[in-house]
C-alpha cells in the first residue's frame, strides 16, 4: 500500500493505493499518529484503493474517535467492494462517506 | 485442487493472497468477487497467524479448489494450533455508534455475510475452516 499525503495548513488529505489489510493496516496506524494531531478536516481519498480488511476497519474507527473530537474527517471514491464492507458492518452510519 | 504451505506469519500473506488469486484468476473470476475473497483470505488467515501457534509459529497449508455447477471456489485453511472455531464467535452489534464501538469479531463476521458458505471442524489435531464463494 502506497500513502500520499498532502497539507494545506490544517486540512491533510490523505490518498491511498493499493490494499489496506493485516499486513499494511500498521502503516496507515503509524501515519495518523503521526500527523493527525493539529488537522482539523482529514479527508481520505480512496480512489486508488483496492479493498479493506478489519485490520484496516480498527484504524479508520481510531482516527473517526480522535476527529469527532477535533474536526471531521470525510472519505471520498470509495469503490463498491469498500461501500459493501461499510455497508455490512454498520461502518456507513460511523464514517462520513461522499 | 492446489495447495500452498506457509508458516503462518502475517509477511506470508500476500503470498498467500497471490496464490489463491492467481487460480481465481484461470476461471475468470469476476475482479469484485476476488475482492471479496482476498478479504475473507486477510481475515481467515490473518487470524491463523496471529493466535494459532502464539507465542510460537507453525505450518498453515491454504487449499484451493474449483467446483463447477455452480462454479464456485472452495478455499480451506488447515493449521495444527490451539483448537479455535471462528464461528462460534458471538455477531458484533453493528449499530452502535463510533464511541461504543470495538472491533472485535468484525473479520469473521464479514466472511459470513460475504461467502456463500463457511464450516469449521476440528479433527486429527488440525482446525480445519473452509470457505466457500460463487464465481
Amino acid at each position: 500500500m502506497t500513502i500520499n499525503k498532502q497539507q494545506e495548513g490544517t486540512k491533510l488529505v490523505v490518498a491511498l493505493e493499493g490494499r489496506l489489510d493485516t499486513t499494511t493496516a500498521p502503516q496507515l496506524e503509524t501515519e495518523f499518529k503521526r500527523s493527525i494531531a493539529d488537522v482539523t478536516e482529514l479527508v481520505l481519498d480512496f480512489a486508488k484503493l483496492e479493498y479493506l480488511s478489519s485490520a484496516g476497519l480498527r484504524v479508520l474507527l481510531a482516527a473517526q474517535k480522535v476527529m469527532n473530537k477535533q474536526g471531521s474527517m470525510v472519505i471520498k471514491n470509495v469503490n463498491e467492494t469498500i461501500a459493501e464492507v461499510f455497508e455490512i458492518t454498520g461502518f456507513s452510519e460511523i464514517l462520513t462517506i461522499e | 485442487m492446489k495447495e500452498l504451505t506457509v508458516e503462518a506469519k502475517t509477511e506470508n500473506l500476500d503470498r498467500v493472497t497471490d496464490f489463491v488469486n492467481e487460480q481465481l484468476e484461470e476461471w475468470n473470476c469476476p475482479l469484485k468477487t476476488i475482492h471479496r475473497i482476498d478479504i475473507a483470505i486477510d481475515e481467515l488467515f490473518g487470524n491463523i497467524a496471529n493466535y494459532a501457534y502464539r507465542p510460537g509459529v507453525g505450518p498453515v497449508t491454504v487449499r484451493v479448489e474449483i467446483r463447477r455447477e455452480p462454479l464456485s471456489a472452495i478455499i480451506t485453511f488447515i493449521d495444527r494450533g490451539v483448537p479455535y472455531d471462528p464461528l462460534q464467535k458471538e455477531d458484533p452489534d453493528v449499530t452502535l455508534s463510533a464511541e461504543e464501538r470495538g472491533i472485535g469479531g468484525l473479520g469473521i463476521y464479514m466472511v459470513k455475510k460475504s461467502m456463500d458458505g463457511i464450516r469449521y471442524e476440528y479433527k486429527d489435531g488440525r482446525n480445519i475452516l473452509t470457505v466457500e464463494k460463487n464465481i
